[in-house]
């Protein structure tokens, strides 16, 4: 049913659909739009789960942990400085293999402070162990959703998942958004059912202490799961297709690829801006593409030598600074993914702390890299340096 | 060799702890008064790091370890958890001093203000024992500790004990106590209340730590019992904030409590430290007069 929401609302409305019975959340902007939702709704007996309304990030992502150790579907949504404080549990539940789903309404971290749109918060915890998602646009951080649970909950996965969109960008943004109707969504998403949890008729000990001898293959199993991810995503992203007609089923999205000789690489919102200036560029005869990042764990890094193998050179933009490394995470990890081919990857590190990225940036950007120029900062106000 | 012993503890044999650590006494004490159906929530230290050395676990209950600071926050999803799914199992969380009166205080203070149905037993052997006896608030006034040692400008721990009950009375916690592996009978009655009341229950254990006390393993009980003698550990039950009941005692002088333990040798040798000692006692004396202690024998 198309409907014209504030992407907020939109994921919030996806969420109550996957019928999660603990919610635990902490506000902070731009995720609060998110959280009053849904606690709206549990006020309205639209949705049937226990808010709790915890006292800080640390304590949101604990209880989920522990109710969904307990067996139940948890969600929780954070952002920024709260993603920071509630660090310690991030990778505590990956590592329990808890599938606890959480929303990133991504923005910078401080200092300085800053409430604006960047990647640095869920970028930064990429070693966390739970899968990231991000989303171009609202459609897209709805949907995504649907398939995190499918995901997470999958009995060969069992790791948590982000879903990143883009704080204000799109959080605060209103789109129409084709959402899904409740019958729909339980055909998709099956009751959680988990394999283990506490119980007293079958008694286990979660969260142990693992000696030298066995923390190694802790950490490889949750290495595994993350690879297997890959075609789980392409699996269920499939059906999604096949069910509602949006296919998730790849890690990455080209955009006029074919024949591009310089390819721009980026994740979120972004992406919507480089594909007007790409067909601006092509109108002027120069042959560009994008290739979007929608999975960014697991890192979809065959993909991306695939699809890149033909181009002439690669133009990554970053949202986050890996500070004192060469330049943002996803260039690095692009060039790493095309290790061995001549092809010259640049990287571009722009738009941190919400300074806006327009068309004739992402022009800019191509004409540097066409020139061999990049592995920098771009659009420094250089009176201010 | 002896014939190896049936148990049917809910907390069993094979843990890893200190022969006569008082924390792994807690546990079983608690674990006898818990019973089947119920869910452990532990927060990290000594208790935890001996009760679950992968692959194996001492727990024949549903357990569940997060974090250091994060049991009741733990144990708040989990009681709403088993709300959705018309669960009955009750929730008990096994805390360490420094997880409760320290590094866990945000998370404490949000479950009892939420409500939360648990029970949360602290087992205080205060100080941090698992990472190598540092002080914490529960660590009592003049105490040597790894990071407050007693030296030729110290005489120790320089603060007294953080007040966890009344705190958490404040959050209008509906029982509180606290209790003594010295009387395991008390004990076990207190966690059963604290089970049984709805909300968020608290009680308070004295876990004599013979490795971070410094005294034989064997010497647990009389040492916890002596804490209670001199009025230095108070055994008492508070319903809606009001103390209800006290465990009196005829008082013995403090120093045959801190003479039993390496953590208070400063205060004797190489030279007896009478000042200190009647600070001390001044610690227990308030503590006479707040709760009633003393037994007036001349009346009875
Ligand atoms: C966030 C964090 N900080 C520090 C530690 C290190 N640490 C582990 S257990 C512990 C002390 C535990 O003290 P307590 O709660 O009193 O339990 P005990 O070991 O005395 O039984 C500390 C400091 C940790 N695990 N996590
Ligand atoms: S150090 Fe103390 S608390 Fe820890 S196991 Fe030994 S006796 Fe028990
Ligand atoms: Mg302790």
């Amino acid at each position: 049913m198309m409907e014209i929401t504030e992407g907020s609302h939109a994921v919030a409305e996806a969420v109550r659909l996957c019928r999660p019975q603990v919610v635990s959340a902490y506000p902070i902007t731009p995720q609060t739009h998110i959280v009053e939702a849904l606690a709206d709704f549990v006020a309205n007996g639209k949705l049937d789960a226990e808010y709790i309304t915890v006292e800080n990030e640390l304590s949101a992502l604990s209880a989920c942990v522990g109710a969904s150790a307990a067996g139940s579907r948890t969600y929780s949504a954070t952002t920024s400085q709260g993603l920071l404080l509630m660090t310690e549990v991030v990778f505590n539940a990956a590592g329990m293999r808890l599938p606890i789903v959480m929303s990133i309404a991504n923005r910078a971290v401080g200092a300085p402070l800053s409430i604006w749109n960047d990647m640095q918060d869920s970028i930064s915890l990429r070693d966390a162990g739970w899968l990231q998602f991000y989303a171009e646009d609202n459609q897209e951080a709805t949907d995504l959703h649907f398939l995190a649970y499918k995901v997470a909950e999958s009995k060969e996965i069992q790791l948590p998942v982000f879903v990143c969109f883009d704080g204000f960008i799109l959080s605060h943004t209103y789109e129409p958004i084709d959402m899904l109707l409740q019958e729909q969504v339980d055909q998709y998403l099956p009751k959680f059912d988990p394999a283990e949890k506490l119980d007293a008729k079958d008694p286990i000990s979660f969260g142990m202490y693992a000696t030298p001898e066995y923390y190694l293959e802790f950490r490889y199993e949750m290495d595994q799961a993350q690879k297997r991810a890959k075609d789980v995503i392409a699996k269920a992203g499939k059906e999604f297709g096949t069910m509602f007609g949006r296919d998730y089923s790849a890690l990455t999205v080209g955009y006029l690829l074919d024949d591009a000789e310089t390819v721009i690489v980026a994740m979120g919102s972004v992406c919507g801006t480089v594909k007007d200036a790409i067909d601006e560029m092509r109108a002027a005869g120069k042959k560009v593409g994008l290739l979007k990042i929608r999975v960014f764990r697991p890192f979809p890094s065959e993909e991306i030598a695939k699809a890149l193998s033909k181009v002439k050179r690669v133009a990554v933009l970053d949202k986050n600074i890996s500070l004192g490394a060469k330049g943002g995470a996803t260039a690095i990890e692009v060039r790493d993914a095309m290790y061995g081919s001549m092809i010259p990857v640049k990287g571009y590190v722009l738009g941190l702390g919400g300074r806006d990225i327009r068309k004739k940036d992402i022009k800019e950007i191509v004409s540097l890299c066409e020139n061999g120029i990049g592995d920098q900062f771009y659009g420094l106000r250089k009176e201010l340096i | 060799m002896a014939e190896k012993k049936k148990t049917c503890e809910l907390f069993d044999c094979g843990h890893r702890a200190c022969g006569g650590c008082g924390a792994a006494l807690t546990a079983r004490l608690v674990m006898q008064a818990a019973g089947t159906e119920t869910i452990v929530v532990n927060s990290t230290g000594c208790m935890e790091v001996f009760s679950t050395p992968y692959p194996e676990t001492a727990w024949k209950v549903p357990w569940i370890h997060s974090l250091f600071e994060n049991a009741s926050a733990v144990a708040s999803g989990i009681e709403a958890s088993l709300k959705k799914q018309g669960r009955k199992e009750k929730i008990v969380i096994m805390a360490g001093d420094g997880a409760t009166f320290d590094i866990g205080m945000i998370c404490i203070s949000g479950a009892f203000e939420r409500g939360h149905d648990f029970a949360y037993i602290c087992y205080d052997n205060e100080a941090y024992m698992n990472t190598g006896i540092q002080r914490s608030g529960a660590t009592p006034y003049d105490a040597s500790t790894t990071t407050s040692p007693a030296g030729t400008c110290s005489f120790g721990n320089r603060r007294p004990k953080k007040d966890m009950p009344a705190i958490l009375a404040a959050h209008g916690a509906p029982y509180i106590a606290t209790a003594s592996i010295a009387y395991p009978a008390d004990l076990k009655q207190k966690v059963e209340k604290a089970i049984n009341t709805p909300g968020p229950c608290y009680v308070q254990v004295h876990a004599p730590c013979c490795t971070g006390w410094g005294f034989e393993g064997d010497q647990t009980i009389a040492i916890a019992k002596l804490a209670i003698e001199t009025g230095l550990w108070v055994n008492f039950e508070m319903v809606d904030g009001k103390v209800t009941k006290v465990k009196k005692v005829v008082r013995k002088p403090v120093e045959e409590y801190l003479k039993t333990q390496k953590r208070f040798r400063h205060l004797f040798k190489p030279k007896r430290q009478d000042a200190e000692i009647a600070l001390i006692q001044a610690i227990a004396d308030r503590n006479a007069g707040k709760y009633g202690l003393d037994i007036n024998l001349r009346k009875e």
